[in-house]
């Protein structure tokens, strides 16, 4: 056991920390730190450098065309990229679809559809939950029926990240009705593009529309966009949420954060309220409780109680403890958060002159939209709930 | 001791309720008012006799005290109702009562009392958090009046004002009617929906008439302690409401094969929610009680404690409606997120719970005879 990193972890940091540093533009750093809202244009002037470096797919393996980074060296990614101020890698393609394409899909299929997602020209959406199937998944309704070599496809898609710039949509369907609802459900891939597709933005609590329903109606969709075995989609799916959970921890984010609390505290002439400075601290202690167990957990014989649930573990403390940050940030605007100005929140031009600070105006929609991160990739709830189970059923 | 209800008070809170379940109807509560709508709100609001309720007779109003107003503003509250009477008008009125002089009065309260003028209170600026500083507004006297400059920030109702109690010089309060020339306003929403504005005065000249004589920051600060006990009792509303809403939901929304409200995490939460709206509401009726108090360190003191209270519970009572609505909870259509919303703008109106916390803790230790 050692506290340090290894030298070439070091040395690892250290490129990664001048590669953003002289690569990341100055435009999308400042859109970043002042909490505006990013389009797919803004994802992808970051990532297409990524991609010219090779570290577009930071979770992806060699053969894949991605770095063959270790856990480690993941972790330390994603810590140097955001702490210097980029965007978070929210592509669905390479955090879930990836490493599902990799586990079960074809030759085809890996040949077609991964290179286009690293080089973020294919962009995915992610149609797993339906107004019945929340929570509780494995009740989607949406039908595939066989027709020749096509499915024809119906249903309906509730919160779809990001569709409304999305190419494509990976989704689980029916293709059998069983007394077992997990059974019976495929893994799918569908264009966007085909006709019978209808997405609708839904406006969000910030006035965002980060999210969308799609209506699917007698959508055709070729038999070979089956990912997988027919009727066992399911698995795949809670593979693919295990990828999407890990992330969802945010240790890099909470870090980036808590640099934008303590410099906000600096302007803003906090920088010395004893109050403010035991909030921080504690909640620094508490980011560093969760960082060292994320990390004793890849450690060798430093197995957790219950292994399987490890990733659900870190998403609860982190997502809670990344919604405290948020609450700080919050308390550090002050009145400067009651202004609402949504023009200026997409980065467009505002009402003249502001009528917040800039580095202020952000902070209650950042703070109202953190909600989410209890609610998706499985809530906190349900967390506990599988950690419980898990625990009690070993 | 005695936190009863006369049948006055249950007939003022009924008529108030109904009135709100009739202006504000619950699947809309919390969207943006156009001024059209806000302005026929306005009108019915005071034929109700809200604004009227705290002024004396004299002036036509009712004579009643905070704890009526407290009761109307916990109505207003479950509907998202009431626009910027209480953080705005009733302040600004509060003032004239106690420190304006007779012509000031009746110029101003028979009129606000029924609704045909709005006052509102300017008086944050830029850089402040939460303390009254000196005002960087200045007021220098000339000939018989008073030459104003400088920017008072985020007034809400400031776009339908017709004049403002702006704080400005070393220590003093004006009335400026919202006509005069080098009076702008830059109009906003807030993150409530609800309209504001930033106050400019450049060069604004009002008459020596205009001066709230002997009032100064002693009585700015017992104005803003008594919006801030109404505030307390909107907030009290709202996070009533929102556990219904709430808990309508999990009884309705299925997963699993039953209603949500039958898994015992969730009514754990309801529990808790429960518990903090009890707090809340007592806590609410001691800053309605507190607000009358001449004891200023009384007054701080109590009411500070009770912004701590149902500053936390709005906070956590927001937050938890919003994760046992799931996704849906992050919408705009979703009521829960507007009620959220309210009790976050309140909770940043003057002063959040750490604010308050340690505004207590200093008066706490002058009521322990330590004055330093
Ligand atoms: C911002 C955002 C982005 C999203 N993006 C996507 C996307 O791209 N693709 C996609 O398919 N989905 C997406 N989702 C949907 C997300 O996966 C669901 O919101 C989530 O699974 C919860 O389902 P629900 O919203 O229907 O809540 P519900 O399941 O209705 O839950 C409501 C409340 O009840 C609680 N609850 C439910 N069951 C239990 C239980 N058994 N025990 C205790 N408590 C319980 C929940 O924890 C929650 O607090 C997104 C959601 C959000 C908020």
């Amino acid at each position: 056991m050692k506290l340090e990193f290894s030298a070439e972890d070091e040395a690892f940091r250290l490129e990664v920390r001048s590669f953003v540093r002289d690569h990341l533009p100055a435009w999308l750093k400042r859109k970043v730190e002042l909490g505006l809202r990013l389009e797919r244009a803004d994802y992808v002037a970051w990532y297409e450098r990524l991609y010219e470096r090779g570290w577009s797919a930071p979770s992806w393996p060699k053969e894949y065309g991605g770095p063959g980074w270790t856990p480690l060296q993941r972790y330390i990614f994603d810590e140097e990229a955001l702490l210097g101020g980029a965007p978070r890698i929210i592509a669905s393609g390479i955090l879930m679809l990836g490493p599902v394409l990799m586990a079960v899909g074809t030759q085809e299929q890996k040949a077609r559809y991964l290179p286009a997602i690293r080089r973020s020209e294919t962009w995915w959406a992610q149609g797993f939950s339906e107004p019945g199937a929340g929570s509780d998944l494995a009740q989607v309704r949406t039908t595939a029926v066989r027709d020749g070599d096509h499915f024809i496809v119906n249903g309906h898609k509730l919160w779809t990240s990001y569709a409304h710039f999305c190419d494509m949509l990976f989704c689980l369907v029916r293709t059998e009705s069983s007394s077992k609802p997990q059974n019976g459900i495929t893994f799918m891939l569908i264009d966007m593009k085909t006709p019978g597709i209808t997405v609708r933005p839904i406006r969000m609590i910030d006035g965002g529309n980060d999210l969308n329903e799609i209506y699917l109606d007698n959508v055709r969709v070729p038999a070979e966009n089956v990912v997988g075995e027919l009727n066992k989609g399911w698995s795949y799916g809670k593979y693919l949420l295990g990828h999407e959970r890990t992330g969802i921890a945010g240790i890099g984010s909470s870090k980036q954060q808590i640099a934008r609390v303590r410099a906000l505290a600096q302007a803003h002439g906090l920088a010395d309220d004893p109050a403010l400075a035991a909030r921080l601290g504690a909640l620094e202690i508490q980011l560093m409780a969760l960082e060292f167990t994320g990390l004793r957990m890849l450690s060798k014989n430093q197995e957790s109680r219950v292994p399987s649930v490890e990733a659900s573990m870190l998403k609860v403390r982190g997502t809670e403890l990344r919604q405290e940050i948020y609450e700080l940030l919050l308390e550090v605007a002050g009145p400067g958060a009651l202004p609402f100005d949504e023009a200026a929140l997409r980065g467009d031009q505002g009402l003249v002159p502001p009528v917040a600070p800039p580095d202020l105006m952000s902070l209650a929609a950042n703070y109202l939209d953190s909600r989410k991160i209890t609610i998706y990739g499985g809530t906190s709830e349900v967390q506990r709930n599988l950690i419980s189970k898990a625990f009690l059923t070993a | 001791m005695d936190f009863s209800l006369t049948g006055d008070h249950l007939a003022l809170r009924d008529a108030v309720r109904k009135f709100c379940d009739g202006e504000y109807p619950l699947h809309q509560c919390g969207n943006a008012e156009a001024a059209t709508l806000s302005a026929s709100r306005w009108a019915a609001l005071a034929e109700l006799g809200l604004f009227g309720l705290d002024i004396s007779a004299a002036y036509d109003g009712s004579g009643l005290t905070a704890v009526e107003i407290m009761l109307a503003a916990q109505e207003l509250g479950r509907r998202l109702g009431g626009g910027s009477w209480i953080a705005s008008n009733l302040p600004a009125a509060y003032i004239l009562s106690k420190a304006g002089r007779d012509a000031q009065r009746s110029t101003w309260l028979p009129k606000i009392a029924v609704g045909r003028r709005r006052l509102s209170l300017a008086y944050l600026e830029s850089g402040w958090r939460y303390d009254l500083a000196k005002p960087a507004v200045t007021a220098v006297q000339q000939n018989r009046g008073w030459l104003l400059n400088g920017t008072k920030i985020n007034v809400p109702g400031a776009d339908a004002a017709d004049g403002f109690v702006v704080s400005a010089g070393d220590d003093a309060l004006f009335i400026v009617d919202a006509r005069t020339p080098g009076v702008s306003v830059q109009s906003f929403r807030t993150l409530d929906g609800r309209a504001a504005g930033h106050v400019t005065l450049d060069g604004a000249t009002v008459s020596g008439e205009a001066l709230i004589t002997g009032a100064g920051r002693a009585v700015l600060q017992a104005a803003i302690d008594y919006a801030t006990a109404a505030l307390c009792a909107e907030a009290t509303g709202a996070i009533e409401a929102l556990i219904d809403l709430t808990t309508d939901y999990l009884k309705t929304r299925e997963q699993f094969g039953q209603p949500l409200v039958k898994f015992q995490v969730l009514q754990h939460g309801i529990a808790d929610a429960l518990i903090d709206l009890e707090q809340s509401k007592s806590m609410a009726c001691v800053a309605a009680l507190a607000a009358g108090s001449e004891d200023a360190g009384q007054r701080a003191r109590l009411i500070s404690a009770a912004k701590v209270t149902i500053g936390n519970a709005a906070r956590r009572v927001g937050q938890w409606a919003i994760q046992m609505h799931g996704a849906m909870g992050m919408t705009d259509e979703c009521r829960a997120g507007h009620y959220a919303k309210r009790l976050l703008v309140i909770n940043q109106m003057f002063g959040d719970a750490s604010y308050h916390l340690q505004r207590f803790i200093k008066h706490m230790a002058q009521g322990n005879g330590n004055e330093s």
